[in-house]
């Protein structure tokens, strides 16, 4: 069966994990991977699974793009240089998946909008941030039932699975991840928290999510959603399990989430970077779908 | 005797709490007339540094902090229009609060800031230690839990704060763990990598007891600011407290410029009536104190305990053994309703 060829921009964590699911992809090939530094560890292993690299960022990719029918790009660089990267990619008609906090494009949690991302076309859609996707469809589960005025979420993530990217950026990740518990997850008001823990043996990613309902929250419909929603996610991360909860108190539902990754370039404590990688790897399967079947066509951005 | 003599004519900074950590003991219900009344006391008997904001800092206000009945901003803004010598700080722990916050707490008359990350992750603090730098505040990193690294570890870590730019770099003893020797161990070892300028402050819990101690120690071995709180007002068993540190280091021949007899009125007479609990060392704090277990954690496991039937002694040492960190409040009613599960207190959801 013909696979969508993708380009993977960025050797650090993010992106050797990614060769890992577009390689089990039924739907997806990856084919280059893009970095900066030729010493690298990343583009090294990259080499070694098959993959074309260059060490001169994304123009060392440009020349190839055409000739090597690229049509879906992943960009786990850093927020200040996605922008350019995803306007010289959207140039030449290669659709642009972004896992930086950049958030040029719209949000996506595949739960909630993927369906609707594809069917415009989008150019460019943003992952948010692992804590994002690992809880916005929850307080999406929540508000769909009845109105959230306030989502807060808090994620505790094994010290060994943050790469010094997000380290040295934590702010854009927590207003990233703020604003798309409003946008996406639907509370009126969002507040994320990150905790960097660093035990031996390391914990698994932890999640805790609270809405604060308008009304007396509807506990039975409430827990209905949440497990429905819970159900949807484990199709791609299987190892996002409810661990407490929803508990009610008051206005407030609790939700006490564990996310275990599926151990691909990381062990499995980093379900941090498996439910990027694999919410990253589901969105492309969906513009796959759609481009293998003709029912879209991507098309270079007219650039002004 | 020895000792006693070596640090005669020291010059040592105190940095007061009660009305940051204090919020924490107060379930952060201090109102910006008790913080103003309480400020101006301690700015009147020549405490140089007073930190004000919610317990967990810029950004704290929060269901998995609590919330304040004020912004950070209004606190910081009334104590430092009415401040005549001491300067105002505040905490800010990056994942919680960031730089936007940072700026309107320097608007509000904020000049000093502990940029606090846990005692291994002093690499998520560059950003902010900059900015406050750009800003021109007094800039502390500040390594929560140091008795969960090395002296070495330590080293390295304050170093990196350093590089950032932080003036003064922290041990800070979250867990109230520490005895005497281990903070000396750690204040030497950073006293033997940072440059000369760069001055290094101890943090302490009386967890133990250990709290006018474990200062002195730090003393000893290089420390030139002190963190304290009037009464002790602070989580667990509260901070060094500011009127003993101040008694034992008049004693001692240690300058700070306090005023002995106004923080020992303003102990009696302020703080202790405002007490909603007396902050002491008992069984749940001590518990904290020998476990290693974040000071923070004490009033909410309490309150877990009680609404799940299991001692909140319980609670806090599974928490210490799980090695959960402080920001990680949400574990507390998590380990709390796990706990419960299994000894047949709570029913599991069925899916």
């Amino acid at each position: 069966m013909k696979k969508i060829k993708c380009a993977l921009i960025g050797s650090g964590n993010i992106g050797t994990d990614l060769i890992y699911k577009l390689q089990r992809s039924p739907l997806l090939e990856p084919v280059w991977m893009v970095g900066i530094d030729p010493e690298s560890e990343g583009l090294a292993r990259a080499r070694d699974m098959g993959l074309k690299t260059t060490a001169d960022g994304v123009d060392g990719l440009l020349p190839h793009v055409l000739a090597d029918g690229i049509q879906i790009a992943f960009d786990a660089t850093s927020a200040y240089v996605h922008a350019e990267n995803s306007r010289k990619l959207n140039e030449l008609g290669v659709m642009m998946i972004d896992l930086t906090p950049a958030a040029i494009g719209p949000l996506c949690v595949p739960p909630v909008n993927l369906k609707a991302h594809a069917e415009k076309v989008e150019m460019n859609v943003n992952m948010i941030s692992c804590a994002g996707q690992a809880t916005i469809p929850i307080v999406y589960a929540v508000s769909s039932v009845q109105p959230v005025g306030y989502g807060e979420i808090v994620a505790s993530l094994a010290s060994k699975s943050i790469g010094p990217g997000t380290r040295a950026n934590l702010d854009e990740f927590t207003y990233t991840t703020s604003s798309a518990i409003e946008k996406v997850g639907g509370a009126r008001k969002g507040k994320a928290l990150a905790i960097i823990n660093p035990a031996d043996p390391p914990m698994m990613m932890r999640n805790t999510i609270s809405c604060l309902t308008d009304d007396e929250p509807d506990q039975e419909r409430i827990t209905a959603s949440v497990l429905a929603m819970i159900k949807e996610v484990q199709k791609y991360v299987p190892g996002y399990r409810l661990v407490n909860g929803p508990l009610f108190d008051g206005k407030r539902v609790t939700v006490f989430m564990e996310v275990a990754g599926l151990g691909d370039y990381l062990p499995k404590y980093a379900g941090n970077l498996d439910i990027m990688t694999a919410a990253a790897t589901r969105t492309a399967e969906m513009f796959a779908e759609e481009i293998l079947a003709g029912s879209i066509q991507l098309k270079s951005l007219e650039v002004a | 005797m020895s000792t006693e003599n070596n640090l005669k004519g020291r010059q040592v900074v105190i940095h007061d709490m009660s009305l940051r950590d204090g919020m924490h003991a107060k379930r952060e219900q201090i109102s910006v007339e008790q913080m103003v009344q309480i400020a101006s006391a301690l700015d009147a008997a020549g405490v140089p540094y007073i930190q004000v904001t919610h317990g967990a800092g810029l950004g704290g206000n929060s269901l998995q902090h609590g919330f304040a009945p004020h912004s950070n901003e209004e606190y910081i803004a009334a104590v430092a229009g009415k401040m005549k010598q001491a300067k105002v700080s505040v905490l800010l722990i990056p994942g919680l609060g960031t730089m936007k916050e940072l700026q309107s707490a320097y608007d509000a008359g904020a000049r000093a800031v502990h940029v606090a990350t846990h005692c291994t992750e002093a690499d998520t603090s560059p950003q902010h230690i900059a900015f406050c730098r750009k800003l021109g505040m007094d800039t502390n990193g500040f390594l929560m839990m140091a008795h969960l690294n090395t002296a070495e570890g330590l080293a390295k870590q304050g170093k990196l704060m350093e590089s950032y730019g932080a003036n003064t770099v922290y041990i800070t003893d979250s867990a109230g763990y520490m005895l005497p020797g281990d903070v000396k161990d750690r204040v030497a070892a950073l006293r033997a990598v940072l440059n000369p300028e760069t001055e290094i402050g101890f943090h302490g819990h009386h967890n133990m007891g250990m709290g006018i101690a474990n200062s002195i120690a730090a003393i000893e071995a290089g420390a030139t600011r002190i963190d304290t709180s009037v009464a002790g007002l602070g989580a667990g068993a509260g901070n060094t407290p500011t009127e003993v540190f101040v008694a034992v280091c008049e004693r001692m021949g240690i300058v700070t410029g306090c005023d002995l007899f106004q923080l020992m009125d303003m102990a009696e007479d302020m703080i202790v009536p405002m007490m909603e609990h007396m902050v002491r060392v008992d069984r749940a704090s001590l518990t904290l104190g020998f476990a290693g277990v974040y000071s923070t954690f004490l009033l909410h496991a309490k309150r877990a305990g009680e609404r799940f039937g299991i001692p909140a002694r319980d609670i806090l040492v599974e928490l210490g053994r799980k090695k959960m960190i402080g920001g990680q409040e949400d574990m507390i009613v998590d380990t709390a309703m796990t706990m419960a599960k299994e000894r047949g207190l709570l029913k599991e959801i069925e899916i």
